[in-house]
């Protein structure tokens, strides 16, 4: 079983992961350095796709699922789409109470 | 475990022993299954965040004020660089450089114990300015400063708990490697707990932004 | 082939001689099989627990007034009948015991894909069960919540909430864990040849139901901690009067609790979907269909929660939307109900006791369903909220339902797991026993909510009190149902007869090893190349059984 495991793996370089790594500090640095602009009410929803971003690449490359099986990512996007369907059903709530 | 069976046939390697079958495969699949649990358990905390920020737009601003911004940046690239030399680690086995492996592990958990130290500092500095849970200060401020003070402390606090219990499966995995119990061969355990250790990332960096950058 | 003969007994997982002896050979067995009997034997001291406080707050319900408890030891009976029944027996339920016991069997595996976890799961069961039972007795006195452990109340009460909390918490991750090794149970060990569309339906709704588990109860896991850390720290979440809002504690208190609902319907129609096609000796009409229609109930109950919430103060908005919402929900459901009839229909139905069983359960399940229309609908359930017509309502779908397949599941899978029969006339003379007092005791509440008799009083007017009095005997009815029930199943197990490896001519893999199953299930991997309801070989079974499996091709 283990053999077949260490095939389907894909090895990711350590300079792939310097790289992704120098990624996510660039942008802890630029949302740290726009959060002083005013940009009004959209402040929030650009530091949140800041940090989306950030995730996508701690998921893809340090958790390495861009590489595995399609199954995993098949489960990853039903456990967000349970996630989101949580905060919009609970929107309809505190949006229009 | 299996006793004797006269005239069965083999069966498949991996079935043979029903209590000790190796499945990396599975194994990890299991990890995931459980690492959404813990996403949704910090989403019900993120939901909470998010009605609360609606309700009281004005004091959170107020209240994050008190947050040390310098603070939470530095213990954001700590975290990040603490998961770099988890998956380095994982590299390094996976080429069988033990030693190197070892060593990252080594880094990782004095990076995450860096991070606690500075939560340290930052939760005392709130303390001594007379904010804390259930403080006669923070009980005469405004609801929604008491509400994202709430928030704050559950947050970080629960995330704290999860660094802490992040480095004792680490150190679990250093002794596990130094026994060569993880190998270039068998490293599931290593990958599972470098995927634990991503979470506790992944969970900070959305706080990150939450807390420390109201403006 | 190396198939054993019938009459050759391999030794059984019963007695099998493990590294430990006795009792530890028990509770530290890793064995799928053994763990599944763990907690049928814990699950039916702790039902017994929760019945005996359901029989003593019906005597108080005898006249207005006190009978025999007062109003603060009611109010901590309806909380722990709740908090027993749900946490600590339905919702580990049919999948704890046979989820545990059948879901590698019928996949064709030896063990679920973790079985040290799931010894782990049970240890976390116990735990918090024993939380739950201690806090009865430590200072300051039972929690008087009611189950939901609704805030500010939740956070204010003297009583001993944290630690039937913690208790519940725990509960929750044994319940995560469980899920989350059937799923990968699911996607890893199945027996070569067995796909997706190959496997029996109850490993379909155990699967959809894992799946709830995994994805619903760390929501409920994070409300009950910020409750216990709001008790001990007094930190602004859920109390208003630090601005917190209750509502979002009832969000979140639902987006768990009412998938919970479906964590323990959905096995139970699995184990419908199992008996059926046995009994009515043909497959079971609509395989995909019913296959489909669990995962539906998963997907969508799971976005149905707040219908619990139509008079709590949230908006219009959402309330128009849940009420929606809640009626598609009865869609995927009626599919299996219309499915199990067809299988009947033109099927050689052989009349046993788990076929009585699932009938009690199409009534009793159809009355519960059909209320629960009513309740979802907005209108109607602002004036019934909160009165004995949810009670009945919820007693119909999860008694009815859920507990009453628990007993059906017994009587279709007990033979298997110990190789021996019960009387089948007494269990179903206990059966129409449990239906007769099931009706009286339930129906009354119908009609007293429906009169405005409110749940969860200690006393009421005197109009009330000739419904309240039959109701109360229906009650005894039952427990006298159920006695009998137990104690002919006990019987059988020690005393019966020997049921043979397929006594009901049953076509999924459990019946085609010796019953009871060997440690390893199997004394090889099969290979499966039928559909698991194929019964054109299964009217002389004793002679067709092993070709069905191994040249099931020939056909």
């Amino acid at each position: 079983m283990t053999d077949n495991h260490n095939k389907e793996h894909h090895l990711i370089g350590y300079g792939t992961y310097f790289m992704i790594w120098l990624s996510l500090i660039s942008l802890t640095v630029l949302t740290v350095s726009i959060a002083g602009v005013n940009f009004g009410s959209i402040a929030l929803l650009i530091a949140l796709l800041i940090a989306a971003i950030k995730s996508g690449l701690v998921i893809n490359y340090f958790m390495h699922i861009k590489f595995d099986d399609i199954i995993f990512k098949i489960f990853f996007l039903v456990a967000m789409a349970t996630l989101f369907a949580i905060f919009v059903l609970t929107s309809f709530d505190i949006f229009f109470r | 475990m299996s006793k004797p069976n006269e005239g069965v046939e083999k069966v498949p390697l991996h079935l043979a022993d029903p209590h000790h079958h190796k499945d990396a495969i599975g194994a990890k699949m299991g990890m995931w299954l459980f690492l959404f649990t813990e996403l949704l358990l910090f989403g019900g905390l993120f939901l909470l965040y998010m009605a609360y920020r609606l309700q009281y737009t004005q004091d959170f601003v107020i209240a994050a004020k008190e947050l040390n911004l310098m603070m939470g940046t530095i213990n954001t690239i700590v975290l990040l660089t603490s998961s770099l030399t988890m998956a380095l680690s994982i590299a390094a086995i996976q080429r069988n450089k033990k030693t190197l492996a070892i060593w990252m592990l080594v880094v990782t958990v004095a990076f995450a114990l860096a991070f606690m130290v500075i939560k340290y500092f930052e939760w005392t500095a709130k303390i001594h300015h007379g904010i804390y849970p259930g403080s006669p200060d923070l009980l005469n401020m405004p609801n929604g400063e008491i509400i994202f003070y709430g928030m704050y402390y559950s947050m970080t606090g629960l995330h704290a708990l999860h660094v802490i219990i992040g480095v004792v499966i680490i150190l679990f995995m250093l002794v596990f490697l130094i026994r060569d119990k993880i190998t270039q061969h068998d490293y599931i355990k290593l990958e599972n707990a470098g995927l634990y250790w991503h979470l506790v990332d992944l969970i900070w960096i959305f706080l990150y932004p939450l807390f420390y950058l109201i403006h | 082939m190396a198939n054993p003969t019938i009459a050759e007994k391999f030794e059984s997982y019963l007695d099998y001689p493990g590294m430990k002896k006795g009792l530890f050979g028990w509770i530290f067995s890793i064995d799928h099989k053994r763990i599944g009997l763990l907690y049928l034997v814990s699950m039916v001291l702790f039902f017994a627990v929760g019945v005996t406080l359901a029989f003593i707050m019906k005597l108080e319900m005898l006249s207005p007034g006190k009978d025999v408890v007062d109003p603060q030891t009611y109010n901590t009976l309806f909380t722990l009948h709740g908090v027993i029944m749900i946490f600590l027996f339905i919702i580990p339920g049919i999948p704890a015991v046979f989820g545990n016991f059948f879901l590698p069997i019928q996949l064709g595996a030896k063990d679920v894909a973790f079985p040290r976890l799931n010894l782990l799961s049970w240890w976390l069961y116990m735990i918090g069960g024993i939380f739950a039972i201690v806090s009865l007795f430590l200072q300051g006195g039972p929690i008087d919540t009611g189950w939901t452990f609704y805030v500010p109340y939740s956070i204010r009460t003297t009583t001993n909430v944290i630690l039937p909390l913690l208790g519940a918490f725990i509960l929750g991750f044994s319940s995560i864990l469980t899920g989350l090794n059937f799923i990968t149970t699911v996607h890893r060990l199945r027996a070569p040849g067995m796909t997706f569309f190959k496997m029996p339906l109850f490993v379909w709704a155990l699967y959809s139901t894992a799946w709830i588990q995994v994805v619903s109860t760390p929501v409920v896991g994070i409300t009950i901690v910020l409750v216990i850390i709001e008790r001990i720290f007094q930190i602004g979440i859920f109390d208003p009067a630090l601005g917190g809002d209750p509502i979002l504690f009832q969000h979140l208190f639902w987006i768990y609790s009412h998938p919970a609902v479906y964590i323990m319907i959905l096995p139970a129609m699995g184990v419908v979907s199992e008996i059926l096609p046995t009994f009515a000796k043909r497959t079971i009409f609509g395989y995909k269909a019913i296959a489909y229609s669990s995962l539906a109930i998963a997907f969508i109950g799971y976005f149905v929660w707040a219908h619990h919430m139509f008079t709590s103060g949230m908006s219009d908005t959402s309330r128009m939307i849940f009420s929606l919402l809640t009626f598609v929900v009865a869609i995927p459901s009626g599919v299996k109900v219309f499915n199990w009839i067809a299988t009947l229909y033109k099927g050689s139905i052989d009349l046993r006791p788990p076929l009585v069983y699932v009938m009690l359960f199409i009534f009793l399940f159809s009355i519960g369903g059909l209320t629960g229309l009513i309740l979802g609908s907005l209108a109607t359930d602002v004036h019934i909220h909160d009165t004995y017509f949810v009670v009945a309502h919820f007693h119909y779908v999860m008694f009815g339902g859920t507990i009453i397949i628990l007993f059906g599941a017994l009587h279709y899978w007990l033979p298997k797991m110990f190789g021996r029969m019960y009387n089948e006339k007494v269990a179903n003379i206990a059966a129409g026993i449990i239906f007769v007092g099931f009706n009286i005791l339930y129906f009354t509440m119908f009609i007293l909510g429906y009169q405005g008799m409110p749940r969860r009083y200690w006393s009421y007017l005197p109009e009330y009190q000739t419904l309240h009095i039959i109701s109360t005997v229906g009650s005894w009815i039952l427990i006298l149902g159920m006695i009998v029930m137990f104690w002919n199943l006990i019987y059988g197990v020690l005393k019966g007869k020997s049921a043979g490896d397929n006594p009901w001519g049953g076509t999924t893999l459990e019946w085609q090893i010796q019953s009871p199953p060997i440690m390893e299930n199997f004394h090889e991997i099969p290979t499966i190349t039928h559909e698991p309801y194929y019964h054109a070989a299964a009217i002389n079974t004793e002679d067709n059984k092993h070709k069905k499996i191994d040249e099931g091709e020939n056909e």
